[in-house]
């Protein structure tokens, strides 16, 4: 009986430091690499599939990435800047007015199905986008990149769609030039070309693949045809393989590229929605790299000697305030809440080396941006002393964060959360929590102004001012639920301006009334990271997340 | 038996209508309800209107009902939201993974739960006997990504012994006529391939299958234990049997009707817990998806997944049901039993 | 109900030695003569003295105190606010200060003493398990009493509920009911209790219906005792010791299924409150650079569970004298 008691107080004993024992930790670092070597190939994570491969139904980075390899614009950044550079255009033109562009065209191109890229092809793009029917195609989740850069279309046949569009012809006077007439001037148009929306795609694939041809609705099209998963058609190093969904994508070289050819003939991007998966794989050695690197990955994963390219910082992340819900209509109560917040702590503790505290809704980077804001260094007692002059007694901030997300202006929105929610409470706020998944709840919830205040931010379509402050701030919009003339009409005089130094100087006045006005707390600027495996060589971290060309990229 | 079979897949039906209409039911009943889900962030209200009117959400329910009703029977379910391909190819294409998956664990449970157990019992009292039971107590507890995350971070990240994530190395050029990856690649002779395939799947067998074991082996412990102290065992061991021979013929097939049993209750268990593995290990099955769509609101996906997972898993309980039969000539289902 | 064993077995060695030592007689059924008090009490006072004996009982007992009483006086013991982020100055992403004199098992991502974290998570874990099983048995207990006590169609109907709800993997059913009521501990709460009812109802139907069976409810049924007041006074309490069992191992699987929710996203607790589901998923992303934020909330979870486990087992086998060997 005794025996027997302690025999098995001895198990119960040593199952613990079995638990236990499997809860320590190994120092045996041997990294990992298995699987067959075939050099030839780059095997790159995604977070997510692409949506369509037809990049003029996209607005998303996990699209680009890959329709950037299929796709060439007009026009493109150098890599790794934001500077504009010919691509399929060799040179252009503006006339006096402002309204017409020349587009000298590479000549000899063809597209991989074998249509010759010429000028005719640029229109039959531009009229393509332009002539899109329908509640269907004219719905943002469709069109989104046409309808922020160019507005509206030939019809107007969605009544969310804009009325009037920056777009008026596109003729092509020869073979090799294309000139696209604009109803105004417009300074953003030619960055904006970048975007991997306005690549050219062959106009007959197109219309063999049935590429318009979409039923269902808004966020739920279904592509009828079959253009946009297995004939995607375009000029660029890459072609498409074969699309397994959910899977993966795999692209081969195209042969008859018409400049240089890409160096890898195999490109895989496999879809991983898990970044620890992602991490881990690429520690396993099953993958060449992967997008997205949670922040507190950077070091640890520099330190195993893997190459961790920072893109410049182009993603703002912000809390934004809706002046329509009290107390966010008091001036006081915003300006306490930027003095509450410790934004210097939040950006050291929870951001990547290369992360700033935003003082502005522009990236650093852009033109337009300046020093001379008023500034809400961290002061709680200052906090206080607004809450007292403000006149609410005891506020009340109801605060949101998505789930189920993760941006790099904001890796982990809860950490993001909870940080500043104690900074609010030690000014005095109470902060009531409101939370939704990110898709679709929480992107819809926060652009119709049903939260009071919100965690949000804005990564870079194209680099250019009024992809940040006219995103936000040219119309009045329920998320911050604030009318402000001034801001409106000083956006849209930069927005026509194409003398970049005066249409600096109206961003830079723009910036100072915005942060005097206070209808949001711009918090941090910082660039996504991309983790790369020792052996990779030639890739270049550009500034917009997706837009890397892979042409260049080797593995040894 | 026949008759027996046909009774019970007939009890399929009543369990079928009511869960879809409980599915039917939940759907619709979802915060922010079809439409909103199917519009998502750019939804006005004329735009909602053309939704409903497309999706027939104008109908009477009934109505509605009785139309999900008609395509389900076709194996029609609808279009997943998510991926744009239809539910029944999404399903086709990755049921494979998840029965892959599924039989990995179980091979692992049964191949190494059995002999355990049976030791177990046979060295009743002693110490491997109490570990056994311990372990297996212990075993049940852990949860499933725990013991995923803790193989992953040792053995494919800090050893470097197995791939840690994904179902193949993408670098690999193979071909997948059946999606069974692992039989794929003997079928097309890319040997490789399959070993390739086979070695993404232990650790996920693992960790997936020590549930399973745990409660294989408390099961066969028992079971021997009971049999053993039988009389026909003992009349068997004093006439002098081979003590081999006597677990052979006697104990071990005696006891492996509870265990059979067991087995066959595992896929249900296995399923709920290839959601988790899977996630864990970023297989492409069916338990990723579902839960994917969840988090999307897949609704299509929801409804048509849910009700074939509950077809299959009914299914195999009647199989295990009437395998009973063939292990234990006593029992005579469709006879006297009901 | 008749017999407390939980507090009694959790209570330690302070009741009934002096058990009937004869009580091997605690017969497969029980005779016709012997009221169901008695027979509980006797029955279960022979299995306490059974369980005391078990070592696996012993341990589960300790687990389980343990893991209430930290419950309990977490604010005592807790050495901080486990929400405060005392070391928010030290955090960068991808180290935090590790364990030290003032911080025994150091900070989390948010500079919040783990420690604090890991005892305040007990709290959680205990509630939504203990208010998850209640709910399993008692919609179980419902359906099962409806089923075992009238029989006939409404055993049919019953039983062909729980046979739809079966039909689904249980951790399926909970992320759905989950996703459909929204992130709130009341759906989590209710998610993985509604997973629990078919468990609960076909355990009471079973017994019920053998129990009604049995001979002293055909004898209490030909001296004329209203059908209620025999379900009531009769059956209901002799069907309980499984039940008590189911319970106990119903906990530990309640305890894991809430942390698998929260490790899906499906979390109902506030972010600042301790949860050790949670914390596992949030650490996931620091594994590699501080596994014993993955670890720590994990053994806690196992310990909690195997507790429950360990008990219930041996709880099981004091029970039935069948399973004794």
């Amino acid at each position: 009986m005794r025996t027997k008691t302690v025999r098995g107080a001895i198990i119960i004993a040593l199952s613990g430091a079995l638990a236990l024992s499997a809860c320590a930790q190994s120092n045996r670092d041997t990294g990992g690499d298995n699987g067959t070597k075939a050099k030839d190939v780059i095997v790159f994570a995604a977070s997510a599939d692409p949506t369509t491969l037809d990049p003029a139904f996209a607005s998303d980075g996990e699209t680009f990435r890959v329709s950037k390899q299929i796709f060439e614009g007009l026009i493109d950044l150098k890599a790794g800047s934001t500077e504009v550079v010919p691509e399929l255009a060799k040179s252009w033109d503006t006339s006096a007015d402002g309204k017409a562009w020349t587009f000298h065209l590479q000549q000899g191109v063809k597209f991989t199905d074998g249509t010759d890229f010429d000028a005719a092809a640029v229109c039959a793009n531009f009229d393509r986008w332009y002539n899109w029917k329908g509640l269907l195609l004219q719905n943002q989740s469709l069109s989104y990149y046409w309808q922020t850069v160019f507005g509206g279309f030939a019809t107007k046949d969605n009544p969310d769609a804009p009325a009037t569009s920056l777009y008026q012809s596109c003729e092509a006077s020869d073979a090799s030039t294309a000139v696209i007439h604009l109803t105004s001037p417009s300074s953003a148009f030619l960055p904006a070309l970048s975007v991997s929306s306005f690549g050219m795609q062959s106009p007959t694939a197109m219309q063999k693949y049935e590429a318009d041809k979409i039923t269902g609705t808004g966020d739920a099209p279904k592509f009828a045809g079959t253009y946009w998963d297995q004939h995607p058609t375009g000029t660029g190093p890459y072609m498409l393989s074969k699309w397994e969904h959910g899977t993966q994508v795999e692209l081969v070289r195209n042969d008859n590229y018409w400049g240089n050819k890409a160096k890898t003939q195999r490109l895989v991007f496999v879809t991983k929605p898990d970044v620890n998966d992602r991490k881990q794989s690429l520690q396993g050695g099953s993958i060449d790299g992967y997008d997205n690197v949670s922040p507190g990955d950077v070091d640890a994963l520099k330190t195993a000697g893997f190459q961790v390219p920072l893109r410049p910082p182009l993603s703002l992340g912000y809390i934004g305030f809706n002046l329509a819900k009290p107390p966010m209509d008091n001036l006081k109560i915003r300006q306490a809440f930027a003095y509450a917040v410790n934004r210097d702590a939040l950006v050291k503790a929870k951001y990547p080396p290369g992360a700033e505290v935003a003082k502005e809704f522009l990236p650093r980077a852009l033109s337009g941006y300046t020093d001379d804001v008023p500034a809400y260094d961290y002061n709680v007692d200052k906090a206080k002393q607004l809450i007292a002059e403000s006149g609410v007694k005891n506020p009340t901030i109801e605060l949101a964060y998505p789930t189920d997300v993760s941006r790099p202006y904001m890796p982990v929105p809860q950490d993001n959360w909870s940080l500043i929610k104690a900074d609010l409470e030690k000014a005095g706020f109470t902060v009531k929590k409101a939370s939704d998944p990110w898709s679709p709840d929480y992107l819809r919830k926060y652009q119709a102004g049903e939260y009071q205040s919100y965690l949000i931010g804005w990564n870079a379509d194209y680099a250019d001012t009024d992809d940040f402050l006219g995103v936000f701030f040219r119309d009045i919009s329920p998320q911050f639920g604030w009318d402000d003339a001034n801001v409106r009409s000083l956006l849209a005089k930069a927005r026509a301006e194409t003398d970049p130094a005066q249409r600096a100087s109206i961003y830079e006045q723009a910036n100072k009334e915005i942060m005097t006005e206070l209808p949001g707390l711009p918090y941090v600027l910082v660039g996504s990271a991309v983790a790369l495996a020792k052996n990779v060589h030639g890739f270049v971290a550009t500034p917009v997340t997706g837009n890397e060309d892979f042409s260049t990229v080797t593995v040894s | 038996m026949l008759r027996y079979a046909i009774r019970r897949l007939a009890l399929l039906v009543p369990i079928l209508l009511g869960l879809s209409v409980l599915l039917f039911v939940w759907v619709r009943a979802l915060p922010g309800g079809p439409a909103q889900a199917l519009l998502g962030e750019h939804g006005s209200p004329d735009a909602e209107r053309q939704v409903r009117i497309a999706y027939g959400l104008d109908r009477p329910l009934y109505v509605q009902y009785w139309s999900f009703l008609k395509r389900t029977v076709h194996l029609d379910f609808g279009t997943s939201i998510r991926t744009n391909q239809s539910v029944t190819s999404e399903f086709l294409t990755r049921f494979p993974m998840t029965i892959e998956l599924t039989v990995a664990a179980l091979i692992f449970a049964v191949g190494l739960g059995i002999p355990l157990g049976y030791l177990a019992a046979r060295k009743h009292g002693r110490f491997l006997d109490h570990a056994s039971v311990v372990g297996s107590l212990i075993g049940v507890t852990i949860p499933v990504f725990f013991l995923g995350f803790l193989l992953k971070y040792w053995v494919a990240i800090k050893l470097g012994w197995l791939p840690p994530s994904g179902r193949s190395n993408e670098r690999i050029i193979a071909t997948h006529p059946t999606n069974f990856y692992v039989l794929d690649g003997l079928l097309t002779r890319e040997y490789d391939a399959s070993w390739d395939a086979i070695t993404h799947l232990i650790l996920p067998a693992i960790a997936l299958g020590s549930i399973p074991l745990a409660i294989i082996v408390r099961i066969t412990r028992a079971a021997v234990i009971d049999v053993s102290h039988e009389d026909y065992v003992r009349t068997a061991e004093a006439k002098g049997l081979a003590r081999s021979t006597v677990s052979r013929r006697h104990i071990l097939r005696n006891a492996m009707l509870p265990v059979a049993t067991t087995i066959g209750l595992q896929t249900g268990l296995l399923l709920s817990g290839a959601i988790l593995t899977e996630i864990v290990f970023g297989l492409p099955g069916i338990g990723s998806f579902v839960y994917h769509a969840i988090q999307n609101r897949d609704y299509p996906v929801l409804q048509g997944f849910i009700l074939i997972i509950a077809v299959i898993y009914v299914i195999v309980n009647l199989l295990v049901d009437l395998s009973y039969s063939l292990i234990d000539p006593r029992v005579r289902v469709g006879g006297g039993r009901g | 109900m008749a017999d407390s064993d939980p507090e009694a077995t959790a209570g330690g060695g302070s009741a009934g030695g002096a058990a009937v030592d004869g009580g091997v007689a605690v017969a497969e059924k029980p005779a016709p003569a012997p009221g169901p008090a008695e027979v509980g009490q006797s029955l279960g006072r022979e299995a306490f003295r059974r369980l005391r004996r078990n070592p696996v009982a012993i341990g589960g007992a300790v687990l389980v105190l343990l893991f209430v009483l930290v419950a309990i006086l977490a604010p005592l013991l807790a050495p901080y606010d486990p929400v405060d982020q005392i070391l928010k100055d030290q955090i960068r992403p991808g180290s935090f200060p590790g364990p030290s004199h003032e911080h025994w098992l150091g900070s989390d991502s948010l500079g919040r003493d783990e420690l604090s974290r890991i005892l305040f998570g007990a709290r959680q874990s205990l509630l939504v398990g203990v208010l998850a099983t209640t709910v399993g048995f008692a919609v179980g207990l419902l359906l099962g009493t409806l089923a075992g006590a009238f029989g006939g169609w409404v055993d049919n109907l019953v039983m062909r509920v729980v046979d739809i709800l079966l039909s689904v993997p249980s951790l399926l059913l909970a992320i759905s009911i989950a996703a459909l009521l929204g992130q709130r501990l009341i759906s989590v709460t209710l998610a993985v209790g509604v997973a629990q009812v078919p468990i609960f109802a076909r355990l009471l139907r079973g017994t019920m219906l053998a129990e009604r069976e049995s001979d002293y409810v055909l004898a209490a049924r030909s001296l004329g005792i209203r059908r209620r007041s025999i379900v009531l006074s009769h059956v209901l309490p002799n069907s309980l010791s499984p039940v008590l069992v189911q319970g106990t191992l119903s906990l530990a699987t309640a305890i894991v299924d809430v942390a698998a929710l929260s490790f899906l996203g499906l979390s109902g607790a506030d972010p600042d409150v301790p949860e050790w589901g949670r914390m596992l998923a949030e650490s996931q992303t620091f594994l590699s650079t501080a596994p014993r934020l993955a670890f720590l909330p994990c053994t806690a979870i196992v310990i909690a569970a195997l507790g429950f486990t360990l008990l219930g087992e041996s709880l099981r086998e004091a029970l039935d004298p069948k399973l004794r060997r």
